[in-house]
């Protein structure tokens, strides 16, 4: 027998099950989001009171060359990141046989993947180290003096994202793999009886069938590659002289070292925008697939 | 299967394929190598300028002894066990609750909530650092292990309920109309039903998010200050400023940072590979 208490128990049983979890994402989560933008309309050191200023955080922002230059790093990670995805698919082409070894092989190609940033950030920064790195041997055998890539303000971007790209292209082999092994072998045949062959079969038969898988995979580097800071902080700390830095980590030195929290979030208010590109581009393709399947 | 399989009869092709493989493998592992000879070279090689060569003598016991005896690692190390494991507990259990509500009741604005979580899930968390960090501050939070494990479980709620949310819906629907029509509760539903199917999903996302929290970084610097909480990502950038040319110090370091994620993986790579494939093509 259920009793009316039991009944109305469990009427509320999805809603308190809901309950903790959406309490947590929308109080510390959600919340915050709105907030940052709250606060890129004051003037706040962190601790006193913040004083309404309008959008005077965001005019200051379009004469701050330091802004332009974190946008412009920002662009040039989104475009190399978009390597990650070929390159992703070629490595997933190469192990994609089965021969003995080949699973240790492929494990050992998703190593990358689980290594912190900041593992990777120390590795790199002392792949360039200017007198004894791998580089500088490589310069070294033709004789050459390698450039300091890391104290480089032309290069030093490029260095970074480099070694960046590396997990990342662990990422879409990953993705890449799994989409390989959904091929549908039917059509593949019926290509290799029409004589498809190497580039022609990619481009017409596989590719094809890879597209939900590359969308995501080029979604899931932009991603990565708005979200790019660990990395930053410790190859350059954004330097020499700003020029690595980007929107992310110059939100966070003008917060946290210039206690200037409303144009931080200004800045952050600013990333949040591109993203949200992405994401309204990510949730339309999503749900057209999800309505068309 | 693409591309087309080496018949196993092709002996010394597929030899020289895996050979192939093992090349490309080596200049992709590059960087890793180069960090674990770096971690057994004396420091007068290093000195020396003996980066890549063979090193002049192994002082693996000296190098690693020296992480735990002359820095912090094994309290920073301590301290990402104390954050990651409740934080992967917390988001298990409440990731499992979300996921079968929304999968299995539809109410108004489930949509939208689930775009919530996906918009939320896809944001690079920088956008957060002010209002948490002064969240955490209000709350007494800030510099305590609980800043961290508040923060993680609250951000990874997103992933993780979407994960949840398709593997729950992926499950046969005549489970649940069988179990409607004997009159179990949704509690019930959710104990004798959900929570045994749900295992081999608990299972990979357990590897994910704890790879995902132990690797954190940017939180850990922007949320505690203090050695006795900081985790050891946080902890192995500070080693680089007081040991700054010691390099086989901070490569010893650098691997005893990485190992429980690299040992998760590699026990687990079946779950971790299809939780990630999982995560990111539906979610």
């Amino acid at each position: 027998m259920t009793t009316p208490r039991q009944k109305m128990l469990e009427r509320w049983t999805p809603a308190l099950l809901l309950a903790p979890g959406l309490i947590l994402f929308f109080g510390v989560i959600v919340f915050s989001a709105f907030r940052t933008f709250w606060i890129s309309l004051h003037e706040w050191d962190g601790f006193g009171t913040a004083v309404y200023v309008g959008l005077a955080n965001y005019r200051e922002l379009w004469t701050d060359p330091q802004f332009w230059m974190s946008l412009k790093n920002n662009a040039i990670w989104l475009v190399v990141f978009l390597l990650a995805p070929p390159l992703g698919l070629a490595i997933a082409l190469l192990v994609n046989q089965k021969i003995a070894g080949m699973r240790f092989a492929k494990s050992l190609f998703f190593m990358p993947l689980v290594l912190s940033l900041v593992t990777v950030g120390v590795i790199f920064s002392w792949f360039y180290d200017p007198t004894f790195g791998i580089l500088a041997k490589i310069f070294g055998l033709f004789g050459a003096e390698a450039p300091a890539l890391l104290s480089s303000e032309r290069y030093v971007t490029f260095a970074v994202v480099f070694a960046g790209l590396w997990p990342q292209v662990a990422f879409c082999l990953v993705l890449f793999l799994a989409g390989l092994n959904n091929l549908d072998s039917e059509i593949i045949g019926a290509g290799r009886v029409d004589n498809a062959r190497g580039w022609q079969m990619l481009r017409h038969v596989v590719l094809p069938q890879l597209k939900q898988v590359s969308f995501i995979a080029i979604a899931i580097s932009m991603i990565g590659a708005l979200r790019s800071f660990d990395i930053i902080s410790v190859m350059t700390s954004g330097g020499p002289f700003g020029s690595s830095s980007v929107l992310a980590y110059q939100m966070y030195e003008e917060s946290l070292f210039s206690y200037r929290y409303g144009y931080g979030a200004a800045i952050a208010t600013v990333l949040f925008a591109i993203m949200l590109i992405f994401i309204v581009w990510y949730l339309a393709n999503l749900l057209k697939n999800e309505n068309g399947a | 299967m693409y591309p087309k399989p080496i018949p196993p009869s092709h002996r010394t092709s597929r030899i020289l394929y895996m050979t192939g493989v093992w090349a490309v493998l080596a200049i992709w592992l590059l960087p890793v190598a180069a960090i674990i000879m770096t971690s057994f070279r004396t420091f007068d090689d290093i000195m020396a300028g003996n980066y890549w060569g063979w090193p002049t003598k192994f002082n693996i016991l000296e190098n690693y002894a020296a992480i735990f005896q002359h820095t912090d690692m094994l309290v920073y190390f301590r301290n990402s066990l104390i954050i990651t494991i409740p934080s992967v507990v917390l988001v298990l259990a409440l990731s499992t609750m979300t996921g079968f509500v929304l999968s299995r009741h539809k109410f108004v604005g489930s949509t939208l909530l689930f775009a919530a979580f996906i918009a939320g899930n896809f944001m690079p968390y920088q956008v957060f650092m002010i209002p948490v960090r002064d969240l955490m501050v209000s709350l007494g939070l800030y510099d305590t292990y609980g800043a961290l494990i508040l923060f993680h479980v609250s951000f990874q709620l997103g992933f993780a309920t979407l994960f949840m949310r398709n593997f729950i819906a992926a499950l046969p629907g005549e489970l649940f109309q069988a179990a409607r029509a004997e009159g179990a509760s949704p509690m019930q539903i959710l104990r004798i039903i959900v929570v045994p199917l749900v295992r081999p999903a608990l299972a990979a996302l357990a590897i994910l998010l704890f790879t995902f929290i132990w690797n954190d970084y940017f939180w850990a610097i922007v949320l505690t200050q203090t050695d006795a909480v900081k985790p050891v990502t946080a902890g192995l950038a500070n080693l680089r400023g007081e040991w700054v040319s010691a390099w086989n110090v901070i490569s010893a370091a650098t691997l005893f940072v990485a190992i429980p994620p690299v040992l998760m993986f590699f026990l687990m790579q079946k779950h971790f590979v299809s939780g990630l494939t999982m995560g990111a093509v539906k979610g």
